[in-house]
């Protein structure tokens, strides 16, 4: 098993249009880490210096990585990522 | 209970349990029934609010028009008050929203200008920018980042839900301009030991989140992270799963966005029954499920109206 990450449209010119990968890793960090090895890029347009870009959203099983342990946030198999750009509500 | 006009007898919303969704024992959910306002939604409070603020400020005069990027309810809100207060209104709403809302908004008198569906809510604050730099003397209350939003759920959606319930343990609500979760979290932060403050994101059909750069995202001027203990996306299928729900099991005939919430509060309710930990759990019922019949998300299999929501804005 691994874990799922599903990608935003704006970001699947670098999944080759997959609209989910599967990854490794016992962080988010190691794991973003790990999908960049195959869909170079990715990595850099999730996370700058500062961590998780600001108007990227990242959940894992539906929480957001935010309130978890940011890039920190350990991840195990069978998990699912879900990767989003933050819009408006209202 | 007599008031005086429609206005006055804004808020003081009915507090239900919820008998057979709770897990029972020490864990209940509690449903804040904001239905029950003038127009039939929670954006009664802030709609108020921020009209008698720029009331105060001298920003709103008689004969002004108010200018707003909303997906409904607010401008609903607004028009409202501003038919009764003399102003005139214009909406920019998304394309990709139901066609009540629309009839709505025109019965209250306001007028419609659509923003492109793709993009959802980010597109219409961008296209009621461009209009407020067109038309100077148009006032924007701007819900996304005026204080009297989230102040509104400060001095009365927070009050209420304490001296309802004073053993509350969790309040739970949809995330949108996050007034309410930051009106509300912050009340109930200053008075109660470790209440925690759950929010929940509609997430939509993939058309919303647009093809713009991602850099070009957008998160309210009023959002303040530290005011919550955690934020959950939850998906078209589980809120109209859970909007069935509450109808079938409790027979409150809620919108969409109420499912998500409820999704939510429930996932604390299981949390705390494994924990062993009593809980009292308040989410709130944004309004009732009128304004999306013709989504068709009330009839068919979940399945059939999870496909007719895709690309709709359901919150």
């Amino acid at each position: 098993m691994a874990i799922e990450v599903r990608i935003p449209t704006i970001l699947r010119n670098l999944t080759d249009g997959a609209k989910a990968v599967d990854g490794k890793g016992g962080t988010l960090d190691e794991l973003f880490a790990d999908l960049d090895t195959r869909h170079a890029g990715l990595r850099d347009r999730l996370v700058d210096a500062k961590g998780l870009r600001k108007f990227v959203n990242v959940y894992l099983n539906d929480e957001d990585v935010r309130f978890l342990g940011g890039l920190e946030t350990e991840v195990a198999d069978g998990d699912s990522v879900t990767i989003l750009p933050a819009v408006a509500g209202g | 209970m007599r008031f005086d006009s429609l206005l006055d007898s804004l808020g003081g919303t009915p507090l239900v349990g919820l008998p057979r969704l709770s897990p029972g024992g020490d864990v209940r959910l509690w449903a804040k029934l904001e239905d029950r306002n003038p127009t039939g939604s929670v954006k009664d409070r802030p709609a108020f609010f921020m009209v008698e603020k720029a009331e105060k400020e001298g920003l709103l005069t008689p004969g002004c028009t108010i200018l707003e990027p909303t997906s409904g309810n607010t401008g609903i809100s607004l028009a409202m008050v501003a038919k009764l207060r003399g102003y005139r209104i214009v909406c920019v709403m998304p394309e990709n929203t139901s066609a009540e809302r629309r009839q709505l908004l025109e019965m209250w008198g306001a007028r419609i200008v659509s923003s492109p569906a793709a993009g959802g809510s980010n597109e219409a604050v961008r296209v009621a920018k461009g209009l407020a730099a067109e038309n100077p003397d148009w006032v924007m209350l701007y819900q996304y980042g005026n204080e009297a939003n989230a102040l509104a759920h400060y001095e009365t959606t927070g009050p209420e839900i304490l001296a309802d319930l004073p053993s509350v343990t969790h309040f739970v609500a949809g995330l949108g301009t996050t007034g309410t979760l930051m009106g509300v979290g912050r009340f109930l932060r200053e008075r109660v030991p470790d209440v925690k403050i759950v929010a929940a994101e509609p997430r939509y059909g993939e058309l919303v989140y647009g093809l713009r750069n991602i850099d070009e995202g957008f998160i309210p001027e009023l959002y303040d992270e530290s005011v919550l203990t955690t934020r959950f996306s939850v998906a078209s299928l589980e809120a109209l799963r859970r909007t069935r729900e509450l109808l079938e099991q409790e027979g409150i005939f809620a919108g969409i966005s109420t499912g998500g919430a409820l999704h939510a509060a429930i996932g604390m309710a299981d949390k705390a029954v494994k924990a062993g930990e009593r809980a009292d759990i308040v989410f709130v019922v944004a309004d009732g499920g009128w304004k999306y019949l013709s989504t068709g998300a009330y009839g068919g299999t979940l399945e059939e109206a999870e496909a007719r929501l895709e690309g709709q804005l359901w919150a």
